[in-house]
């Protein structure tokens, strides 16, 4: 079938839900997601959304503004980190005034705790600048923009998994979609596509990230021939669930939680002696993977512990109990009384699709593509630069999805619709054929197990460039191998068979693009850590990598940082 | 170890009607079930179909019956069923579209009934509203709800009469009905005082059982009954 809205949004997590409820009303728009309403991942964020409200001790935007600027180690673009931290409190209190059941202090206001990486007067001490309602924020306020975005009318496509994204001479023009319940392919015509399809985890074997996070949006915008910026800036998050990657909250160590080695040290001390626990996480993160190189991992492994049980239960039950009942259910243990086994794990990706302070996708010299946005983990503003803080990941997504939705509800009028390709499925009609005809190859789950191992083992927290390489060479031989993958059902009702292996195309690309932007990054910033290349490099460094796919192959090049109020120092915490 | 696990097929489409298969796998004991139905999937048998996707228990979206009760497939694990044959069954009271997938919409359709947003009246202030830390506790329970519908296909009312709103509905009303910054609480209260609303829940407290974040689905009812009854007794 083909499909007719003026906007279209795809993902419905923070991000889009929050353009999609600045959008409707007035305008005909249209939702799609690929996992039903409510179940997407910006619902797993638990610690909460920073923003400088000052309800528990002083506070200024500022502060907030310097520190999301030297946590991403001067990568992020300080105009969109100004932003960032100035609408955070307008964006917090509007998502109060929806109905978002924030925990409150005595006085009545929203409570706020500790973070990582967040501080007042411009690094002295760790403030208290995240709101949030207990360990589930992330759900809480998807619930409500839901609902929200539901009762000004918005139209929901659900379980539509995005193929491919339609442009004409440089304009957007719609989409492809996969119908999962019939195994249908729709075209979506339409005059505005946002972009809101969150991060691609899955690239990597140990990550919070759910099964959903295979970075399609960002791979149908790679192919349409959009490049893509800072993609080798992968946040690992100290603190997942060893082996599981299930994330146990920053906010774990906000409320005071300790990281522990193998003799009991609180190793932090040594490597961030100011913040300690509470140091960013690419800080902490390769500082648990130097303790546990140097053998003082937990039994001499690879994990540490996470030490709450000086917290008390109360304290775990009132602010910390979703996490409190992870670590019961899946450890079998009780935070109160036991150590937690806990392993840096693949959490966030800073980089993805350019895009402009509205959100507006940026193409060939930096022109804005008419008629495309992205927002949310899918883009890259860039405010998080080369790591993100803690809590700034949600305020991103609330502050960029009102500030693209109304960019879109301004610009609809001068949108043109643009003209249909011809056959615009005929390229993924052709691709599910062959893949449901191929009888013999190999399976999407051995491959992407291989490309999981090769990345994890060669492009996590310390890189170097025979590591690089090799994982190159079986990154491109997994590709070619991919051509002749082969799946099992050759049904049309939810056959997730062939999605899996349509989303290992996607993966397989981003872990490409990861690649060879971090080869040529040749200095270590932020989350990007070359041990061949150990410290920063501003002179020849201090620019943003873009990468783009021009034909069979892809070429790099570099943009400007955009630098306001902050010079860029040593990054010492 | 090795796990027998029996699984509900179904396939509208090609099959004219459900029937079972049993696959064997290896499994460890701390594996999720989600974990074993993927290497079913991956390794065995491709045809399977079953929603997933945060694996951790709070995305929502592996409702299902294990071996005869409604549960989280990623929030069970293989010792939970040591020494038993696994039985996976779609979640009860909803139409299969395929195998273990379920058509969930006339669960939204009852939430989206109780209008599960705030109404207020009053003027927004220029910050947050207040509210004490004692209100904020009077959620801080129901705010749980995954919207999983595990209870929904637990209760035995909602298994012999699917016009009951049924427990989430109930959970969602409740949440705003008790929340001090609504000022709607007259016409929620209303909204689910019918035969199929509140009332039709009998206590038989499977819902609360069922309830994988732990809600206690039936006393917040019975509150919800009580509260009507109060307010018809104070408005005689």
């Amino acid at each position: 079938m083909e499909f007719k809205h003026d906007v279209i949004i795809v993902g419905a997590g923070l991000a889009g839900l929050r353009a999609a409820v600045e959008v409707a009303g007035n305008t005909d728009v249209a939702l799609i997601s690929k996992v039903y309403p409510t179940r997407s991942h910006s619902g797993a964020a638990q610690g909460g959304i920073a923003g400088a409200l000052g309800n528990e001790e002083p506070d200024l935007w500022e502060w907030h503004m310097y520190d999301t600027v030297k946590g991403s180690d001067f990568l992020a673009d300080q105009d969109a980190a100004e932003i960032l931290a100035k609408d955070a409190p307008r964006a917090i209190y509007e998502l109060e005034h929806m109905g978002v059941p924030f925990n409150r202090t005595a006085d009545g206001r929203i409570a706020q705790r500790a973070f990582g990486g967040h501080t007042s007067n411009f690094g002295k001490a760790p403030v208290k600048r995240a709101c949030h309602a207990a360990d589930r924020t992330g759900r809480v306020i998807m619930d409500t923009l839901y609902f929200e975005s539901l009762r000004k009318g918005i139209k929901v496509y659900e379980e539509f998994y995005l193929l491919d994204l339609l442009m004409h001479e440089k304009r957007v023009v719609g989409l492809v979609a996969y119908e999962l319940a019939t195994g249908a392919i729709h075209t979506f015509h339409s005059r505005a596509v946002l972009l809101a399809t969150g991060g691609f985890g899955k690239v990597y074997k140990t990550t919070s990230n759910c099964f959903a996070n295979t970075g399609d949006g960002v791979s149908a915008a790679y192919r349409a021939g959009v490049s893509l910026q800072d993609m080798e800036f992968v946040q690992f998050h100290p603190t997942g669930i060893y082996g599981l990657g299930v994330l146990i909250s920053e906010a774990a160590r906000g409320e005071g939680g300790i990281l522990r080695n193998r003799y009991g040290e609180r190793f932090m001390e040594k490597y961030a002696p100011g913040l300690k626990d509470l140091a960013p996480r690419d800080v902490i993160s390769r500082a648990m993977a130097r303790e546990i190189r140097e053998e003082r991992g937990i039994h001499g492994r690879d994990f540490m512990h996470l030490d709450l049980t000086h917290l008390g239960k109360d304290r775990l039950a009132e602010k910390l109990s979703d996490i409190s009942s992870f670590v019961r259910i899946y450890l079998g243990i009780d935070p109160a009384d036991d150590l937690i086994p806990v392993q840096h794990t693949c959490h966030y990706m800073m980089g993805g699709i350019p895009a402009n302070l509205d959100g507006q996708v940026l193409g060939e010299n930096q022109q804005v593509i008419q008629g495309l946005y992205a927002v949310g983990e899918c883009a890259c503003i860039s405010v998080h630069g080369a790591n993100r803080l803690g809590c700034n990941s949600l305020l991103d997504l609330v502050v960029f999805g009102h500030r693209a939705g109304k960019r879109i509800v301004r610009e609809l009028g001068d949108l043109a619709w643009n003209p249909m390709p011809k056959e615009p499925d005929k390229s993924f009609l052709v691709k599910i054929e062959h893949l449901k005809e191929r009888q013999k190859g190999e399976s999407a789950w051995v491959l992407r197990n291989e490309m999981q191992g090769i990345m994890t083992a060669h492009c996590s927290v310390f890189r170097k460039k025979e590591d690089l390489e090799k994982a190159l060479a079986g990154i491109q031989s997994l590709m070619e191998r991919y051509e002749k993958v082969v799946i099992d059902n050759r049904g049309m009702r939810f056959n997730t068979d062939l999605t899996e292996a349509i989303e290992l195309g996607s993966l397989l690309n981003l872990s490409h693009v990861i690649l060879v932007s971090a080869m040529a990054r040749e200095e270590s910033r932020g989350a990007h850590f070359r041990e061949d290349y150990p410290e920063r490099d501003d002179q020849n460094w201090l620019k943003h990598t873009l990468i783009q796919k021009t034909g069979e192959v892809c070429r790099l090049s570099y943009k400007p940082v955009t630098i306001t109020r902050f010079e860029p120092k040593p990054r010492v915490y | 170890m090795e796990v027998n696990f029996k699984i509900y097929r179904f396939d509208p489409e090609t099959d004219s009607k459900p029937y079972y298969r049993d696959y064997t796998i290896t499994a460890n004991p701390t594996d999720r079930i989600l974990d074993c139905l993927n290497r079913i999937k991956w390794e065995q048998d491709g045809t399977l179909s079953y929603r997933m996707s945060c694996g951790h228990g709070v995305c929502g979206s592996d409702a299902m019956k294990i071996n005869g009760r409604c549960a989280l497939a990623c929030q069970k694990l293989v010792k939970d069923y040591e020494g038993k044959e696994i039985i996976l069954e779609p979640l009860p009271s909803y139409k299969v579209l395929k195998d273990l997938i379920v058509d969930l919409d006339p669960f939204f359709e009852k939430v989206k009934f109780v209008q599960p947003y705030l109404l207020s009246t009053t003027a927004l202030p220029e910050k947050e509203r207040l509210q004490s830390p004692e209100n904020s506790k009077k959620l801080d329970i129901a705010i749980r709800c995954i919207l999983c519908a595990c209870c929904m296909g637990a209760c035995p009312v909602l298994n012999e009469n699917e016009r009951f709103l049924g427990p989430a509905p109930l959970v969602w009303a409740f949440r705003y009905i008790f929340d001090s910054r609504d000022t709607q609480y007259l016409e929620r209260l209303k909204q689910v005082d019918y035969s199929h609303g509140a009332w039709a829940c009998v206590n038989y407290y499977e819902c609360t059982r069922a309830c994988p974040k732990e809600i206690p689905i039936t006393k917040y009812i019975n509150t919800i009954k009580r509260e009507i009854q109060k307010s018809k007794d104070t408005n005689r």
